[in-house]
This record gives structure tokens, C-alpha cells and sequence, in this order.
């Protein structure tokens, strides 16, 4: 376990960013305690520091997890969020997409969101802007990249895909194994 | 479309008319043998007003023109004599003067004439006299008809006379009426015969049971036992279900009394092994386990073995930290899920009755909103009883059920540290520990055993101990046949060693807890019982109350076994009983660090090893303290040393957290803080420790260290 070295701060919080903007800063800035990224088997996990000061005994190898993980740097040195970093992002979301029941089912099982599926969109998305996807009772389901902007989506036929998908819910029962 | 109709034709009305079908079947009497009508109470009522009425209005007319009386009276007249009939028994019941009156006013001649029907008819009326109510409402009923009857022709005839003939016939109608009285009274005496027949017919029947009752009891009482050969014989043929089920029943019908039912020559060990052998053919479980269970529950064990059969009821534990159990509820029933709260001694529980979508795939499950969790397993964590801002080892946590809910109670707040043995089983706590949104955890891949070297200052240790399974198996068929003594005594071995290890992680100085509680899924006193008593023997901790208020107590005394007076506060839950799974929960309060042999020794390893562990604690403590008040936790030295209002304010603010959550575990920390204080000053042999009170704590490590 280790802190994060410049660079993957940098990345990490780049891909961060795409989903809570400046509201990073509340991830660190906290009122109540200090709490920090702490990078473990290629992993980004965010604790307390109490976990961390208690955490640091616990040998490398038997260490599971610690805190919330959000997700691992792959071999290549890019950043991939896990489904396990929804309850921080789906707060501080900026841009969300709402999803009507019939493509509830559908987004749970891994399937990028079809214009037809889609319920409610926020104004001035962008393109390949991350989105925070909910459905209509305002329970996140997961997260993705929006395939077009809010403007082109208005005009599309029901059937393209307006956001891929990244991560979602099921994945927690999909990918047990894999998650952290 | 089609044809039209045409309007101009009339149609012949087919089938009957309305007039007709309004006629209702000719009513032939006597010749049938059709029994008077019964009236309703309601209808009787009526009647009886009617008649009044009618009464009335005849008497009026009556007086109004005597001389012309006769022209109506003849039709009145079988009414009248029916009244006579009647009204005797009416003016018995209720003084219907009117009608009396009327009576009187009437031509005597006619009543004269009438006279001879009624002396005829009054002998049978005399026998009747038990059913004169029954027999009046047939004369009323009669009457109904006639007066209707009488009635019509008056009004609608209005004839001026008629003649004596008529008269007669009329009464030759009542008479043979009035015999139709009589018929249905002997009908009824018919019935009343039958009934009394049935009656009879019970009664010999009835005899005729209790004695088939009384034979079945002798020849239970002469109930035999299968001799060797026959039990050798029944040993190759496939097991009957009929035959070992009145096997089961004789046998335990007579080990209920053994000295009066059993058979001369038989031994209660021989009943007790046919019986074992029977219940493990009956129940497929093996020998070793049936003598077992017969022995802990000697009368119940039919109740044990058929609430094995059945699964106990789906149970989901609603996650505090995301969501409320009144939200939850109504959302799943949305989604098509039956669910109910669960007992009165959980307030996050829910039991599914039936549903139609799968519970672990629906998007509330996804999102961390409830936990697949059986009732038993609330049970420990409830025990623990953990508090904010502790830090609580869950010794062995795959797959993360009680550990989450350890963190529901703690609120996401402090330390909670989920170990498992089992690295498969670990990803599974892994995964639900982020689902259900618990952020103070942590998790690792030890042995149990070796926990105490890795971390030791815990406030609470929950050791849910991997055992024989037995008190689950209805979950698990397989444990039935697979158990046998080595088993049970190999989980006795690794549970007594785990238990010592959370022992030894717990830390006694601490503030808030000190506490360890063990559970089981097994119900064998080898593995429970028996562990905790070795734990009491070997370590400086005492038992204390599980905070539970139902379960049955632990055993003290169980066969060759002697266990610490204390264990009475242990609590076992059984599937038959409280229709949870076979579960031990035992809550342990640690008074002292020191190990009670070594201690005697004055080893220097021992002393050494001490060391070591204060050295951990301080060095942890160090730490905290020189953090200062950025951190949450705070340390009594801090608490001491900050004099000011910020500190102060802090330990008000926590004292009264501490106070809130739960009265009863606070007051078990209130029995036990004493206990901690007396220890310390005791051990410091300082007068002064004791003022500190709980400061004291620092301040006594403190002067350790010094002496090092």
C-alpha cells in the first residue's frame, strides 16, 4: 500500500473529473476527518485515516481491501472505475441520465442505453461526457460515457445508443471475483 | 343489419303468460303429505300483527252489524276454530285479550257446532303439550292459508249468505286439517324417534371406540420389540415409513412411562437403541449424530428432526446505512415480493413470504438496499451490540452478512476489520461490504489464529466460529450422514484455539468495549458449551448477559460435563422452538490482558511478551495522540491534557453519543467499568488511579512503560 505518485494522480483524477467535475475536492477536503487515496495491487482505495494507521499492519499480501474501492489502473497505466466507486460519484454527479423501466433490466445486464430507453437526460451533456445513469426512482444504477450530446440525442431515431456503458449495479453479482 | 323488424305485427307471446308463471304448483294436501310450512321468526311476527289487524277490523264490523254477523262469520269460521286452538295456546303464552273477546262475541252456535272437532281434537292437542309451541305455529301457519283464503271470498264474493252445507264442508276441511296437525305431530315424533336412535347409535359407537381405544392401548402396552434377527432382516430391505413411523410412536409412548409400559426383559437401552435406529432410517441421518441429538433433546426430538425437514422462513436484513425498513418494505412489495417485519426483537428484518421476482437480482439488492440474511445470524451481531467510533474484528466474516450489519450499527464510523480464512470466501465479503456501502472496513486473508499478532487492540471481536454445521441442517442435508465424533471434535479443537486468539485481539483497557461474543451454527455442547468454558479457565474473562431477551439458556450440566455456573447466560436458539436456525450465542467480557498461567510463572518470556503487546497499544496510542484533535478518536490523554473548552465539549459530545444508542449495552458497560477500575487501581496499588477513573488507564500504561 502506497500513496499515488504524480502521475497517477493526475490520470486518476482526470478520469475522475469527467464525472464529478470540481467536486473532487470534496473527496479530500472532508469536514469530517482526513481521508486519502491509498494505491494497493494496482488498485485505488479511498479511507480513513484511522484505516489507514490500523490497515498499514496488515501485510500486503492478506490484504483484501480497505476503505472503498474506485477502481485499478490497468497494465497499460490507464484508470478504470469500478461499480464500487458509484456511492461517491452518484452524489456528486454533474451530469446524470434517467432511465425508464423497460431499459432498466436491460442497462443491469451490461447493455449500453438505447435513445429509447432513455427517460430524462441532463441540459448541456457533451460528448463522451461521463454520465451517472439512475433510474426513475432516483436509485443509481451504475455509470457510463455519453455516445452523443444533448442536442443530438433530441434528434435521433429510438434505436442508437446514446450512452455506453461502463459499469453498472449488477456487476457486484456478475463480477464478484474481478471487482476489486 | 338484416331484416328489419316488423313493428306493425304483434307477436304471439310465447310459453306462458305472466299471470301463470305468477301461479304457483297446485298444492295437494294431505295427498303428498307436504308438512306445514315453517315460518321465519320475522314472517311469524307479521303474521301474528296481521291477524291482530284483521281481528281487529272483524270485531269492529262485528259489533257494527251483529244480525248480518253470520255472513261473514262462516267463512271465518275454520280460522276461528283454529284460533280456539291457537289462542289457547297463545293466551298460555302472551293475554291476547282481543281475541278472546272476538271469541266470546261469536255465535254461539256456530262455535256449538264447532265444538265436537275440538273435543276430538283436543285429546291429541293434550299429549302434544311439550311441543304446544311447535304444533301452535302449525295452527298459525294453517291459519295464514285459511284466513287468506277467507279473506279473498269475503271481499272479492261479498255474498250475503251461505249456505249450511258449505259450512260443514268447511269444517270437514278442518277437521281432516286438524288431522293433518295430528299426522305431522306423529311425523315429528318420527324424527324425534330417529334422532333418538342416532342418539343411541352415538353413544354405542362412542363405547365401541373408547373400547377399540382401550385395546390399542393394551397392545401398545404389549408392544413388542424387534428381535435381532428382525432387525437384521429390516437392515437389508429398504426402510417403510409406515411401519418405523408406529415404531417411533410405540417406543417413545412407552420410554414416556418406561417402568409401567415397557416389556418384561428389556432393557431402556435396548428401546432407546431401537429407537435411535429407527429415527436415523426414518430421518436418514447417521448413528453417531442421532444418539447425539436424542440426547439433548430427549422429549423433543421428533419436533427437532421434522423442523430439520422444512427450510426456515427467507429473511432479508434491510441496510441502515442506505436505506429505511419502512421504505424498503412497500418498495418490494412493489416489485411483487411478499414481505412482513420480521419479530418483535429486530428492527431491520423483513420476512419474505413468497415473490415473484428472485430476491438477490432485483435493482434494490444491487444497490446495497438489503441483505440476503438468515433471523439467526442478527442474533450475534446484536450481541456485540457494537458502538460508534469502536474498532471490531469479525473474526470469521465470509460471506460479509454479519459484518455488514456490525457496520450498519456503527454507522459507517470507526474500524471494522473482516477476516476470513477462506481467500475465495473473502471476495465474497469484499463484494458485499462495497454493495451495501460500508466504508469503514477492511478485509483480510488470515487465520484466525494468528489475528492476535497482526492487530490486538480491538474493542469488540466477534468470533462466528466455523463448526459442524448441525444446527443447520435444514440447509444442508449433507451434514446429516456426513458428522461423526472426530468431526465434532476437530471443530471443538480449531473453535477453542480461535476463541483464545479473539480473546487475545480484544482489548481489555479499552473504553467503550472489552467484549467478545461467539456464536455458533451448531448446537453439539462440544462445540459450544464446552469451548467457552475452556475459554473462562484459560483467560481473564467472564461471561456476561447476551442482551437477548428470548432463547433458551446454556447448559451448566450436561451429562459428564460440568461447566462454569455462568454459562447460564449463554443463549441457544433451536429451529423447533423458535423457528430459527440451531444457533449459540455466548457474550465474553475480558477484565484483564494478562494470560492466567503465564502469569503464575513469571516467565520471562511471558514478560517479554507483555512488552511486546504494550508496546503495540502505546505505539498505536502515540500516534492517535500526536494527530490530536484532527482525528475523530480521541485519547484519554488528549481528553486530559486539552483542558480547555474544545476538549471538554468533546468528551461531553461522546459521553452522550455513548449514551444514546442502547440502554442496555450501555448499562452492561456501566456493571463492567467497575470491574476495569478496581483491576487497575489493584494492580497500580495507587490510591490516586482510582480518582482518574477511567484516565487512569493512560496514565497506569504510562507508568509500565516508565518502569521498562
Amino acid at each position: 500500500m502506497r500513496p499515488l505518485t504524480q502521475e497517477e494522480t493526475n490520470t486518476f483524477f482526470e478520469k475522475l473529473s469527467k464525472y464529478i467535475g470540481e467536486n473532487i475536492k470534496l473527496l479530500i477536503d472532508r469536514q469530517d476527518g482526513s481521508y486519502c487515496f491509498r494505491l494497493h495491487k494496482e488498485r485505488v482505495y479511498y479511507m480513513s485515516e484511522e484505516q489507514l494507521k490500523i490497515g498499514s499492519s496488515a501485510a500486503g499480501e492478506t490484504l483484501l481491501s480497505i476503505g472503498s474501492c474506485f477502481g485499478k489502473f490497468t497494465k497499460s497505466g490507464k484508470f478504470h472505475l469500478h461499480v464500487t466507486a458509484l456511492d461517491y460519484l452518484a452524489p456528486y454527479a454533474k451530469h446524470k441520465v434517467w432511465l425508464k423501466p423497460s431499459a432498466e433490466q436491460q442497462f443491469l445486464y451490461g447493455h449500453h442505453i438505447m435513445k429509447s430507453g432513455l427517460g430524462r437526460l441532463t441540459e448541456d451533456t457533451e460528448q463522451y461526457q461521463g454520465v451517472i445513469v439512475y433510474n426513475m426512482n432516483d436509485l443509481p444504477l451504475g455509470f457510463g460515457v455519453a455516445a452523443k450530446s444533448t442536442q443530438a440525442c433530441r434528434n435521433c431515431d429510438p434505436m442508437t445508443l446514446v450512452v455506453f456503458h461502463q459499469a453498472d449495479t449488477g456487476q457486484y453479482i456478475r463480477d464478484e471475483d474481478t471487482l476489486t | 343489419m338484416g331484416r328489419k323488424r316488423v313493428l306493425d305485427e304483434d307477436k304471439p307471446k310465447k310459453g306462458p303468460g305472466r299471470k301463470t308463471k305468477k301461479q304457483p304448483a297446485p298444492a295437494l294436501k294431505g295427498l303428498l303429505g307436504d308438512g306445514p310450512k315453517k315460518l321465519s321468526h320475522k314472517q311469524k311476527q307479521r303474521q301474528r300483527k296481521r291477524e291482530e289487524k284483521q281481528a281487529l277490523k272483524a270485531s269492529v264490523g262485528a259489533k257494527r252489524k251483529a244480525p248480518a254477523a253470520s255472513n261473514s262469520r262462516p267463512t271465518k269460521k275454520p280460522k276461528l276454530l283454529f284460533d280456539s286452538d291457537g289462542d289457547d295456546d297463545e293466551n298460555l303464552r302472551s293475554s291476547d285479550s282481543e281475541e278472546e273477546q272476538m271469541q266470546d262475541e261469536y255465535s254461539e252456535d256456530d262455535v256449538l257446532s264447532d265444538m265436537d272437532g275440538e273435543v276430538a281434537e283436543k285429546p291429541p292437542s293434550m299429549k302434544k303439550a311439550k311441543k304446544k309451541d311447535k304444533a301452535a305455529n302449525g295452527a298459525v301457519a294453517k291459519k295464514t292459508k285459511k284466513q287468506g283464503k277467507a279473506g279473498a271470498k269475503s271481499k272479492k264474493a261479498e255474498v250475503e249468505s251461505e249456505s249450511e252445507e258449505e259450512e260443514e264442508e268447511e269444517d270437514d276441511d278442518v277437521e281432516e286439517s286438524d288431522d293433518d296437525d295430528d299426522d305431522d305431530s306423529d311425523e315429528e315424533m318420527d324424527v324425534e324417534k330417529a334422532s333418538k336412535k342416532l342418539i343411541k347409535k352415538q353413544k354405542e359407537d362412542e363405547t365401541l371406540a373408547q373400547q377399540e381405544l382401550m385395546l390399542n392401548i393394551k397392545s401398545q402396552e404389549k408392544f413388542v420389540l424387534p428381535s435381532g434377527q428382525e432387525v437384521e432382516k429390516e437392515a437389508e430391505l429398504p426402510p417403510d415409513l409406515a411401519i418405523l413411523d408406529n415404531r417411533i410412536s410405540h417406543i417413545r409412548y412407552v420410554l414416556a412411562e418406561f417402568s409401567e409400559r415397557r416389556e418384561d426383559g428389556r432393557s431402556r437401552k435396548e428401546y432407546m437403541d431401537q429407537l435411535c435406529r429407527d429415527l436415523c432410517a426414518r430421518f436418514n441421518y447417521n448413528e453417531f449424530l442421532m444418539e447425539r441429538l436424542i440426547r439433548l433433546f430427549p422429549t423433543e426430538i421428533m419436533d427437532f428432526l421434522e423442523a430439520n425437514e422444512y427450510p426456515r422462513p427467507v429473511t432479508i436484513r434491510t441496510n441502515t446505512l442506505k436505506t429505511r425498513r419502512r421504505d424498503l418494505g412497500p418498495m418490494l412489495i412493489d416489485r411483487g415480493v411478499n414481505v412482513e417485519p420480521m419479530a418483535r426483537w429486530s428492527g431491520v428484518g423483513l420476512t419474505v413470504f413468497d415473490t415473484k421476482v428472485p430476491l438477490g437480482a432485483t435493482p434494490e439488492y444491487l444497490a446495497g438496499h438489503y441483505m440476503l440474511q438468515g433471523g439467526a445470524s442478527f442474533l450475534p451481531v446484536m450481541a456485540l451490540a457494537p458502538q460508534e467510533r469502536e474498532r471490531v474484528l469479525d473474526m470469521c466474516a465470509a460471506p460479509g452478512g454479519k459484518s455488514s450489519y456490525i457496520a450498519a450499527l456503527m454507522k459507517n464510523t470507526g474500524l471494522l476489520w473482516s477476516n476470513d480464512a477462506n481467500r475465495e470466501r473473502c471476495k465474497a465479503i469484499v463484494s458485499n461490504l462495497h454493495r451495501l456501502g460500508v466504508i469503514n472496513s477492511l478485509v483480510t486473508n488470515y487465520d484466525g489464529r494468528a489475528m492476535k499478532k497482526v492487530f490486538h487492540s480491538f474493542d469488540r471481536v466477534l468470533l462466528d466460529a466455523p463448526c459442524s454445521g448441525t444446527g443447520v441442517i435444514s440447509k444442508d442435508e449433507a451434514v446429516k450422514m456426513n458428522k461423526d465424533e472426530k468431526d465434532i471434535l476437530r471443530c471443538s479443537h480449531l473453535q477453542k484455539e480461535l476463541l483464545l486468539s479473539a480473546i487475545d485481539c480484544c482489548n481489555a483497557n479499552s473504553k467503550t468495549g472489552g467484549y467478545i461474543v461467539y456464536s455458533t451454527c451448531s448446537i453439539m455442547v462440544e462445540e459450544n458449551e464446552w469451548v467457552v468454558d475452556y475459554a473462562i479457565k484459560k483467560r481473564n474473562v467472564k461471561l456476561v448477559p447476551c442482551g437477548l431477551d428470548f432463547g433458551k439458556e446454556g447448559f451448566v450440566n450436561f451429562e459428564q460435563h460440568r461447566f462454569h455456573p455462568s454459562l447460564r447466560l449463554s443463549r441457544r436458539f433451536y429451529p423447533h422452538t423458535h423457528n430459527l436456525d440451531g444457533f449459540f450465542v455466548a457474550k465474553l467480557y475480558k477484565w484483564s490482558n494478562k494470560i492466567p498461567g503465564e502469569e503464575d510463572k513469571k516467565d520471562k518470556t511471558e514478560e517479554n511478551g507483555e512488552d511486546a503487546a504494550k508496546a503495540g497499544d502505546s505505539e498505536g496510542k502515540g500516534k492517535k495522540s500526536a494527530k490530536g484533535d484532527s482525528s475523530k478518536t480521541k485519547t484519554p490523554e488528549s481528553e486530559k491534557n486539552t483542558t480547555p473548552l474544545k476538549g471538554k465539549q468533546k468528551a461531553a459530545g461522546k459521553d452522550s453519543g455513548t449514551d444514546t444508542p442502547s440502554s442496555q449495552s450501555k448499562n452492561k458497560k456501566k456493571k463492567g467499568t467497575p470491574d476495569k477500575k478496581q483491576f487497575q487501581s489493584g494492580k497500580a496499588g495507587d490510591g490516586k488511579m482510582k480518582k482518574a477513573g477511567f484516565l487512569a488507564k493512560k496514565g497506569f500504561q504510562n507508568k509500565k512503560k516508565g518502569k521498562k
